[in-house]
């Protein structure tokens, strides 16, 4: 503080010269830092290199010891006993079901519940946002046996039912739309209300084509926890029809480990739809990730 | 001076008030709808069962027969469990060593990631890739490559010419192969994280700095990591709550073998509710972890608070 009221513009851009040069420096292809980076960049990619890897080997190849570390040829045997399982194809369907759904629900409900939490007065309103905000404190753990409880009573227990029901709003999704709409100029929304618009037209037509990054936001994290959740579906399922594709994989694995070229097939198929959904939105994942962390 | 034009006085229009009040009531009802669906859900499936699990810890019951009223034995019988005591240890010390870890190696890659280099953007993304990796597929992959026999970390230690591990088989092995898993898919977060913030550390200040002539270690530890402490704080709260609760890739992996050295509190309560049907005993054991993680979400609260006051008063 003290040194921008004593040195004026011209010394200030003078002194800040050797810094920019220091960048150019740094811009160099092999600087010091890739030395430090690289290894570690390589070791955080080594495992999922091998994943790939080891998911197109022949069994031979495999249950050598020591293991090639590299693939002689591309085998697809370890895919095709796989997708020509009985079960997989049905545990990937059933995965997809329920994140679709989850996605989907998340982002009606919670564009909702966050529109009228952001713009409507009505009694109570202030009651139920600190209850659902105090909701999100509450650990998983906490809840889950009573939940096992409620789907029984509900006869959902060993159905896909009992993993879309919980997942169908979050607390999450409710709140990141709410502070997104309280963002938006009323304005925008008032001269539409005024004219007769009904609110529901009003969030369809203006205030959600407006936040598109919220709901991709939404989206994004909505898939990938459900998408990726093991605990629930392991409470919830013991039929193996009705298993996603994270609870399958831990019973594949443990029923086929001597074809782990076949496990690791199914492991690739299981990490693919993540794993593309990242690299298509990586801009929407990163700010889904840190939104969530920094702001929500 | 010009007389005050005399306030006009309308008659109250009464149809136009009743037309608001219909239209507001109306308003009412719509909001309601709006909201109904996520207030069901989400106070239906969290609300009435905080609440049950509480009234479960003080019974027995089994999840299918009717439960019978025993007070606080269950709390009693945990106090003397050697299994959670096993799996409290177990998992404080996962918390202590993955926490400050994933932290501090999170911070330095995104200083490091934080300059104007070549491939920053391939270097964020394979140190974050990891992270959107279920825990699932984490520990099918490394039970895989950790394979004492056909593992690939093995052949490579063979090659090294040094002895073949048991990793996840040994029980003194296992409890670090969880953390350093978690290490490669969870200290992308903090680095994504740290770097967000990094870009709204004031670039001014720290020109202001420089011309005062501070170097680089004395920028970064009088202006970065001041400007980055409110992100370190909820980074603090969010992995040691993240580390407090880990059970899937512990399932995955060890099913808290070998010899209990890797059985977590979640694990634990994961056990006795849906393993041994002793419901009532896991929710107490639940409602202790809720406790521990209360308390730990309280404390940061006032040390970020006093943080605060602390920062207004310097500035002040």
């Amino acid at each position: 503080m003290t040194a921008t009221t004593t040195a004026p513009g011209t010394t200030a851009r003078r002194a800040s010269e050797p810094a920019a040069v220091r960048h150019r420096r740094f811009r160099l292809p092999f600087s010091a830092w890739h030395v430090l980076l690289a290894p570690l960049a390589v070791l955080f990619a080594v495992p999922l290199l091998w994943l790939l890897l080891s998911s197109v080997m022949s069994n031979a190849e495999i249950n050598r010891f020591p293991p090639a570390l590299w693939p002689s040829g591309i085998d697809l045997g370890g895919y095709r006993y796989v997708l020509g399982n009985a079960m997989f194809p049905r545990w990937l369907m059933n995965s997809a079901i329920v994140s679709a759904v989850a996605v989907a629900s998340n982002l009606v409900f919670g564009a909702l519940g966050g529109y009228a939490f952001a713009r409507m007065r009505f009694r109570g309103s202030r009651v139920l946002l600190v209850l659902m905000l105090a909701t999100m404190a509450v650990p998983f753990q906490l809840t889950m046996i009573p939940t096992f409880l409620v789907m029984k009573k509900l006869g959902l227990i060993d159905t896909l039912g009992a993993l879309i029901v919980p997942s169908l709003v979050t607390p999450f999704a409710v709140f990141l739309l709410r502070q997104f709409f309280l963002s938006l100029p009323r304005e925008l929304e008032e001269a539409a209300w005024i004219d007769g618009c009904s609110r529901l037209r009003v969030l369809w037509a203006i205030v959600l084509p407006l936040a598109r990054p919220a709901l991709a936001t939404v989206a994004v994290l909505t898939f990938l926890t459900t998408w990726n959740d093991l605990t629930w579906p392991l409470i919830a399922i013991n039929h193996d029809t009705q298993y996603t594709l994270q609870l399958g994989l831990t019973t594949f694995q443990g029923q086929h480990h001597t074809r782990w070229s076949a496990v690791m097939a199914g492991n690739v198929i299981t990490v693919l739809p993540v794993l593309l959904a990242f690299l298509v939105a990586q801009k929407a994942f990163i700010r889904s990730v840190t939104s969530s962390g920094l702001k929500g | 001076m010009p007389s005050l034009p005399r306030p006009l006085t309308l008659p109250p229009d009464t149809s136009g008030r009743r037309a608001l009040r219909r239209r507001r009531r109306g308003e009412t009802v719509t909001a309601w709808a709006f909201v109904s669906p996520a207030v069901l859900v989400i106070l239906g499936l969290s609300v009435l069962p905080v609440v049950w699990s509480l009234l479960l810890s003080f019974q027995a019951n089994d999840l299918v027969t009717p439960s019978r009223w025993v007070g606080l034995d269950n709390y009693r019988a945990l106090s003397q469990d050697p299994h959670f005591s096993q799996a409290v240890r177990n998992t404080l010390l996962y918390t202590v060593l993955y926490v400050p870890l994933s932290i501090g190696i999170g911070l330095a890659l995104a200083l490091a990631l934080n300059r104007r280099i070549r491939f920053v953007g391939l270097y964020r993304t394979l140190f974050f890739v990891p992270f959107v990796i279920s825990a699932t597929a984490q520990g099918v992959l490394f039970s895989f490559i950790l394979d004492p026999d056909f593992g690939a970390a093995n052949s490579v230690l063979h090659h090294l010419g040094i002895s073949p591990q048991g990793f996840l088989t040994d029980s003194s092995q296992a409890l670090f192969v969880l953390v350093a898993i978690t290490l490669w898919s969870g200290t992308g977060l903090c680095t994504v994280i740290y770097l967000a913030a990094l870009q709204d550390v004031d670039q001014s200040l720290i020109e202001a700095a420089r011309l005062d002539g501070a170097g680089r270690r004395h920028l970064l530890r009088h202006v970065t990591l001041p400007a980055l402490s409110p992100v370190s704080v909820f980074l603090l709260l969010w992995q040691t709550i993240q580390s407090l609760q880990v059970f899937d890739l512990v399932y995955v992996t060890t099913k808290g073998g070998p010899l209990g050295s890797t059985t977590v509190i979640v694990y634990f309560i994961w056990e006795q509710a849906f393993k041994n049907f002793t419901a009532g005993y896991g929710a107490a054991a639940a409602y202790v972890l809720a406790l521990a993680l209360f308390v730990v979400a309280a404390v940061l609260r006032v040390v970020r608070g006093r943080e605060r006051t602390l920062r207004t008063k310097a500035a002040a």
